[in-house]
């Protein structure tokens, strides 16, 4: 990681950016997109939060086990999986949690980490993207990017368990 | 979508915690929550705020351009009807080059701008084969270097933060050929019916 910053920063000296100040720059749009997502942060927090504590996902778990135990997804990541094609940083909140309680080098851990790598917030993009040029109908794209999540959240727990187990 | 989802969480909980008893432990999570999204949001901001200030050096220094002449090639066969010179098919290669590079903040604008050029060649409210390869091809994104995901899993006192890269890469990529395969069966299916 520091090998990459380091590598970028070199980049732009050649290139004659004024490097510094644009590391500001973007580093004040870091503030303006946290301040722009914090409040849906808090309340998908708080919703997630009242998820646990209630014992409806114990709930929902036991209810989607059969499939979760078939394909080998941990339980405890249903939430995370199902949120993550909604909102980029609610789901960002859900696997910040999942190390908090599970640690970033558990199963869960790795899963979490690999799913939220691979894959997108469908929903979202599909939306902005169609919405900005007025297209009404999307033919079968959502088929396609749903299929592409699935394939993700599959994959993460058989890459994880093919690399770590 | 999420006015849905979250009033479901939010009811279904209360629910649940009436049905199974444990409505002192729910009034607590109430505020509890507030205070651990603040905590979160914290942690956050140093991650977000460094990333965005290195990723906007190598977006300012023509990264994204390089690495796009690069990438031409290699995405000119899924969009075989488009000028290879013309404006569409060069913001296209630059937001799937940018979102590859992590730089989101620069994918965003260029794939608005590819949407928009791709709209001036189709003219009507149902998507273009195009479109809906280059949609898709956003939903399921791949990412060379996951440096936001890293600095997370580092700030949680991971051994090896950046251990994951390999599966990620393999999980993403065949996510997007699961993607590119019903895209692209799609949209030859539907030329048949015409």
């Amino acid at each position: 990681m520091p090998l990459f910053a380091a590598a970028i920063i070199v980049f732009g000296l050649v290139k004659r950016v004024a490097v510094f100040d644009e590391f500001t720059a973007g580093a004040k749009e870091g503030f303006a997109t946290l301040y722009s997502i914090a409040p849906s942060v808090l309340g998908l927090v708080f919703a997630v939060g009242l998820l646990k504590t209630s014992g409806a996902v114990d709930v929902i778990c036991n209810f989607i086990k059969p499939v979760t135990d078939f394909l080998g997804f941990p339980g405890e990541l249903a939430p995370m999986a199902m949120l993550r094609p909604v909102s980029g940083s609610g789901s960002t909140a859900l696997l910040v949690q999942v190390f908090d309680d599970y640690g970033p080098d558990s199963f869960a851990g790795r899963v979490a980490s690999v799913l939220a790598g691979s894959s997108e917030t469908t929903f979202y993009a599909t939306a902005m993207y169609y919405g900005c040029v007025k297209i009404k109908n999307i033919r079968h794209t959502l088929i396609a990017a749903i299929a592409a999540d699935l394939t993700a959240a599959a994959m993460s727990v058989v890459t994880v368990n093919l690399f770590f187990y | 979508m999420l006015n849905i989802v979250w009033s479901f969480i939010v009811v279904l909980s209360i629910i649940c915690s009436i049905c199974l008893g444990n409505s002192t432990g729910l009034s607590s999570a109430f505020i509890d929550s507030a205070a651990s999204a603040v905590e979160l949001i914290i942690t956050l901001a140093g991650v977000i705020c460094l990333w965005s200030g290195i990723m906007r050096i190598a977006s300012k220094s023509g990264l994204t351009e390089l690495f796009a002449k690069i990438f031409s090639p290699v995405l000119r066969p899924l969009f075989p009807r488009l000028d290879r010179n013309g404006e569409a098919f060069k913001y296209i290669t630059m937001n799937l080059t940018a979102n590859l590079l992590g730089l989101g903040n620069t994918a965003t604008p260029l794939g608005l701008k590819a949407m928009a050029e791709l709209q001036k060649q189709n003219g009507s409210d149902t998507a273009s084969d195009e479109m809906v390869i280059f949609v898709v091809m956003n939903t399921a994104s791949m990412q060379l270097l996951p440096t936001m995901l890293g600095s997370l899993r580092q700030s949680y006192g991971s051994s090896s933060p950046f251990e994951i890269i390999v599966p990620v890469w393999l999980s993403s990529g065949c996510a997007l050929a699961v993607a590119l395969i019903i895209a692209l069966s799609g949209n030859r299916f539907s030329k048949r019916l015409r």
